[in-house]
């Protein structure tokens, strides 16, 4: 048996999705800026994606929804713009990230740190939650941006972006939110709180790998990012992706759709499946469930290594993910489980799962049954979750 | 970069098939009892090593036979991930039938070779070889417990990297034999830092007392202040062995001493450019400043006179170039 718990890394694609995309590689190919038919012919598809997209986020027709090729390519568009029209001219001299946002986020973020911009990291509380507080603490009046995600990808941690949105608006400051986790798992609005910016990403919902999108308020336009043939209006130059763009188009509507179907099922599995996993003993969720979005488990056997446990659950089929030292090429512990900063013994032993609608009860009760005989094979090997002979003092020494 | 590094990889695929086969099924895995150790005649040792929060940690069970010194029993438990295991399970099999001594002097490339399925094909990737690294520390303290010594006490010298096993005796003499001024080229010569990567500079995986870069650092010191006695002295080769900064300062100061009170005293003044060695001559570019700057005597008299005095004070090969 496969069973795929990994869905917060990416997704299958909807087959429905798929079917919508088939026509427009081999019959319908044209490139939609051209005159001639062949170009004509794709334009009521592009349209209805594009109306399908905006309706995805509620998106008013005056605000602009950029197609990009990833989340990462918005995220990095956000803030390099932002750094080039507000702190290179000196107007700015200061942003405000989270320590918990995607690499896309962080990374750029240090890179214009390191070309002179002040960046503030907010910490996570013992939740795992930004405080929307911390928020109005950091910013100056020399603060230019503020982005902090709607959801975590570990923890499904969804943050407090409304009220960050009504601060930062009280404040001038723009406000960009990495939706990426979040869109089909909790209702995304850019009409329900104030938000400047916007990213997301196909392929988390069931659509294609490619097609990311960033949302830009009217009025909050930037600088572009590409420059070449002026496509999406010069914002974003690039040939259309009009197989992805319809991709998208199709995989929001049925992720929004399902919010109010498959969503509650996903929810109801996920937290029966948790509950059993805490019946095993010593392991441990940092985010209440209600705080999370609905198909995300980050959970802490103790005394078993991340990589160890992903191991075992993959000889038996089972796709899970940790953001720990082993498994990671960067031998680092789970940043998040890192950033709770709660107990360090067990910043190595965080494994997530995440569902989708297509988990099945059948996959998640084969899956328990795996995690309890790795759960005894590999506390059994472990040194810090063993017996140790009468007498020796159990003094773990570090050897760093 | 290339090809093979830009999708990347899962690292698993570079797993030996005996470490995949020991992860699945170690066959060293387990405890030694006091009452077991007593049966066999032997004197129980339990050592732990590494620490859960780094995300690595090992316990070794040995019963050494107290007459000869021998491992007659060698057990292990692991906290970490599969190279982890697997390097620990080889670890305690490299053990059995070992006097402690010999034991002592099993290293990581010892426990890493022995897992290869190929002689030449490395067990695990370069990112793991760190997790050997605490199997042969964990050794080190089982054996300072039996002989009731300090565990530095195995230690001949000072490992910079741990898991390519290199000392800093080898690393100092390497830099300066090779004039090395970069991280990239000490790994080119010794493989230091070629794998965890903890030993290049602060913020790695492991906290190290030294790191290459301070190394680095200590021998650009060191030339530097070569060159600064030289120039003290004031020799010609010293001019020529300066940093660039020192020369600039050296050609400010002579400028300073005996040539600007010359060209201010006509109204004009100079400013110094740059500094580039061609082949043989060191060639200055100045620029000339308010009324020199169209004076006819720039490009002649006054030129000569400023060579000449910096010829004189610094090099014979200098050139003096205005712009």
């Amino acid at each position: 048996m496969r069973v795929y718990l990994d869905n917060n890394a990416t997704t299958k694609v909807d087959p429905v999705v798929f079917e919508e995309m088939k026509p427009y590689f081999v019959e319908k190919y044209g490139n939609p800026n051209s005159l001639h038919q062949f170009a004509s012919e794709v334009h009521p598809a592009l349209k209805t994606a594009m109306q399908k997209i905006y309706a995805g986020i509620n998106a008013p027709k005056e605000d602009s929804v950029v197609i990009t090729s990833c989340a990462t390519e918005s995220n990095n568009w956000v803030l390099k713009s932002i750094y080039f029209s507000e702190i290179l001219t000196g107007k700015k001299n200061h942003i405000i990230i989270s320590e918990v946002e995607h690499p896309s986020v962080i990374a750029t973020a240090m890179w214009i740190e390191s070309m002179g911009c002040k960046v503030t990291y907010l910490p996570i509380n013992s939740e795992g939650l930004i405080e929307a507080e911390d928020v109005r603490k950091a910013i100056t009046d020399k603060t230019a941006l503020v982005s902090v995600m709607w959801a975590n990808n570990e923890t499904g941690a969804i943050f407090p972006v409304a009220e960050i949105g009504d601060i930062c608006a009280e404040h001038g400051v723009l406000f960009h939110t990495d939706a990426v986790q979040a869109i089909g798992k909790t209702p995304v609005s850019v009409q329900a709180i104030n938000v400047d910016y916007l990213t997301f990403s196909a392929h988390k919902f069931h659509g294609p790998k490619g097609v990311g999108a960033l949302y830009i308020k009217k009025g909050r336009e930037l600088l572009p990012l590409f420059h070449g043939g002026s496509q999406m209006g010069g914002y974003r130059s690039g040939t259309l992706n009009v197989p992805g763009i319809v991709g998208m188009g199709k995989a929001i509507e049925q992720a929004v759709d399902a919010l109010d179907f498959e969503m509650p099922e996903v929810r109801e599995m996920r937290d029966d499946f948790e509950d059993a996993l805490l019946e095993i003993p010593d392991t441990f969720v940092v985010t209440p469930r209600n705080k999370r979005t609905p198909n995300t488990i980050l959970i802490s056997f103790r005394g078993i290594e991340g990589e160890s446990m992903l191991w075992d659950l993959n000889n038996a089929g089972i796709a899970a993910s940790t953001g720990s030292a082993c498994a990671s090429e960067d031998l680092e512990a789970n940043s998040v489980m890192e950033a709770i900063g709660a107990d360090d013994d067990l910043a190595h032993t965080a494994i997530r799962f995440s569902l989708s609608r297509y988990t099945t009860q059948e996959e998640l009760d084969y899956t328990l049954d795996v995690v309890k005989k790795a759960v005894e094979r590999l506390r059994g090997i472990s040194s810090t979750y063993s017996y140790a002979p009468e007498g020796h003092v159990n003094g773990l020494e570090a050897h760093h | 970069m290339g090809m093979d590094s830009l999708i990347g990889g899962t690292i698993w695929d570079e797993y030996s098939q005996k470490v995949t086969d020991l992860m699945n099924n170690p066959k060293n895995m387990g405890e030694i009892t006091e009452e077991q150790a007593k049966e066999m005649g032997a004197q129980l040792i339990v050592a732990d090593f590494g620490a859960e929060s780094c995300g690595d940690a090992v316990r070794l069970y040995w019963a050494v036979d107290p007459k000869t010194d021998k491992i007659l029993e060698s057990k292990f438990k692991s906290f970490g991930c599969g190279t982890a295991i697997a390097s620990s399970d080889t670890m305690a099999e490299l053990c059995k039938g070992k006097t402690v001594d010999e034991a002592v002097k099993i290293t990581n490339i010892d426990v890493e070779k022995a897992m290869r399925d190929e002689p030449d094909t490395p067990a695990v990737p370069p990112q793991k070889m760190h997790c050997s690294v605490m199997a042969y520390d964990v050794i080190k303290k089982a054996a300072a417990q039996y002989k009731g010594v300090d565990m530095e006490s195995f230690e001949e010298e000072i490992i910079v990297c741990e898991c390519a096993r290199v000392s800093l005796s080898t690393l100092k003499e390497v830099i300066r034999l090779n004039d090395l001024t970069t991280v990239e080229q000490i790994t080119d010569y010794t493989k230091a830092g070629a794998f965890c990567k903890s030993c290049i500079k602060p913020g790695g995986h492991e906290e190290k007392d030294i790191y290459l870069v301070d190394l680095l650092d200590e021998y650009e010191k060191e030339k530097m202040a070569k060159a600064a006695d030289a120039s003290a002295s004031g020799s010609d080769a010293a001019f020529k062995d300066m940093t660039i900064v020192q020369k600039i300062k050296a050609v400010d100061k002579v400028v300073d001493d005996n040539i600007r009170q010359m060209l201010i005293m006509d109204g004009g003044d100079m400013e110094i450019l740059d500094i580039k060695e061609n082949g043989e001559n060191i060639d200055i570019y100045i620029r000339y400043l308010g009324a020199c700057s169209g004076c006819a005597s720039s490009s002649t008299g006054t030129l000569f006179a400023i060579e000449n005095i910096l010829k004189e004070k610094l090099d014979p090969n200098i050139r003096v170039l205005p712009i």
